[in-house]
């Protein structure tokens, strides 16, 4: 698992940020905002749900502390997975080569990277150029094409980062009947959180949190995983 | 937008967000041992992409039609073990056909 199979692992996850980073930089523009200014917001975030609920508060005028609070809440998922991905990473994954990639670490190169048994520093760096690339590309041609793009197109291509999801979780599942357990709760629990009417006011952010930690901990309990492999 | 304005909430956000990724990576540097987190952290993986996917996967299209198309055809490649890529691929067209067969409608 060298630099060049992260980069090959990586045009997926740039192929779908392309799409989604269209629609934000169309929305940049039509709230305010200069194509550099979106582009400025994508290459130092590097994150959907929070760069759309920030973009909001900006166009808003919204206090600081406001902005603060909502990435903290949105992006806490992120948290997570670094703990996740702390335990994997490689002996010389370490130092400034944490503090260089802790910025990459999205919902999608999470992803793929907790998928390999080790993680070695040259393959993160690989994996995470792409879509970094395409996450500001898309921005750019969002702010400048604007809604030329026929919405069949980007529904289309908007997919394409669940079916990612999707390809990681289910073969661990069809084998592992205790993942596959843990996985309907949380899907579950997602379900419950989305159309409980009660909890229309958690956020999409906070929902992932509540879900993770709540079938994670079930999980842990009921499932006790005797040696993990890892 | 004036940069006056726009900067700190530029340099807010990317802060803010920053931390949150690179602190608990610099942080844990020992292997876990307690079994309850170890367990708990293998099951972190598969409970965060299922709670993003669904059911947000529904809403990710123009019709739900589509999109239920699209996750029932990611599923069935992915039991067959296809790659990242191919997945991927299949739901989109999956939804690009279905948009294309309802505007024939």
């Amino acid at each position: 698992m060298n630099f060049k199979d992260g980069l090959r692992d990586g045009i997926p996850i740039c192929l779908g940020y392309i799409a989604v980073s269209f629609a934000f930089g169309i929305l940049a523009v039509e709230n305010g905002l200069t194509t550099f200014q979106a582009v400025l917001i994508s290459l130092t975030n590097l994150t959907s749900a929070g760069q759309f609920a920030g973009l909001t508060i900006i166009a808003e005028a919204g206090t600081l502390i406001e902005l603060a609070l909502s990435q903290f809440i949105i992006n806490l998922r992120y948290m997570l997975m670094s703990i996740s991905l702390s335990q994997k990473v490689e002996e010389d994954f370490k130092g400034l080569w944490r503090w260089i990639f802790g910025f990459a670490v999205t919902d999608e190169i999470y992803a793929v990277a907790i998928s390999h048994e080790e993680i070695k520093k040259e393959y993160f760096a690989g994996l995470t150029i792409l879509p970094i690339f395409g996450w500001s590309l898309g921005t750019f041609l969002g702010a400048v094409l604007g809604n030329v793009l026929p919405s069949m197109i980007s529904g289309a291509l908007g997919v394409a980062l669940y079916g990612m999801f999707i390809a990681i979780v289910v073969p661990v599942a069809r084998d592992n009947r205790k993942v596959l357990i843990v996985v309907l709760m949380a899907i579950a629990i997602s379900m419950i959180l989305r159309y409980v009417p009660v909890f229309s006011g958690i956020s999409g952010g906070f929902s992932i949190i509540i879900c993770t930690l709540a079938a994670s901990a079930a999980g842990a309990l009921i499932f006790p995983v005797e040696e993990v492999d890892d | 937008m004036d940069y006056k304005v726009f900067l700190p909430y530029l340099l807010v956000m990317a802060v803010v967000t920053y931390l949150i990724r690179v602190i608990p990576l610099v942080l844990m540097k020992k292997k876990i041992t307690n079994r309850f987190f170890r367990s708990f952290l293998y099951y972190v993986p598969y409970t965060v992409l299922s709670a993003m996917t669904f059911p947000a996967i529904l809403y990710a299209t123009d019709h739900m039609v589509s999109a239920a198309a699209a996750f029932v055809v990611a599923i069935i490649l992915a039991i067959y073990d296809r790659s990242l890529i191919v997945v991927a691929v299949g739901a989109c067209s999956c939804v690009f056909l279905v948009e294309m067969a309802l505007s024939f409608l």
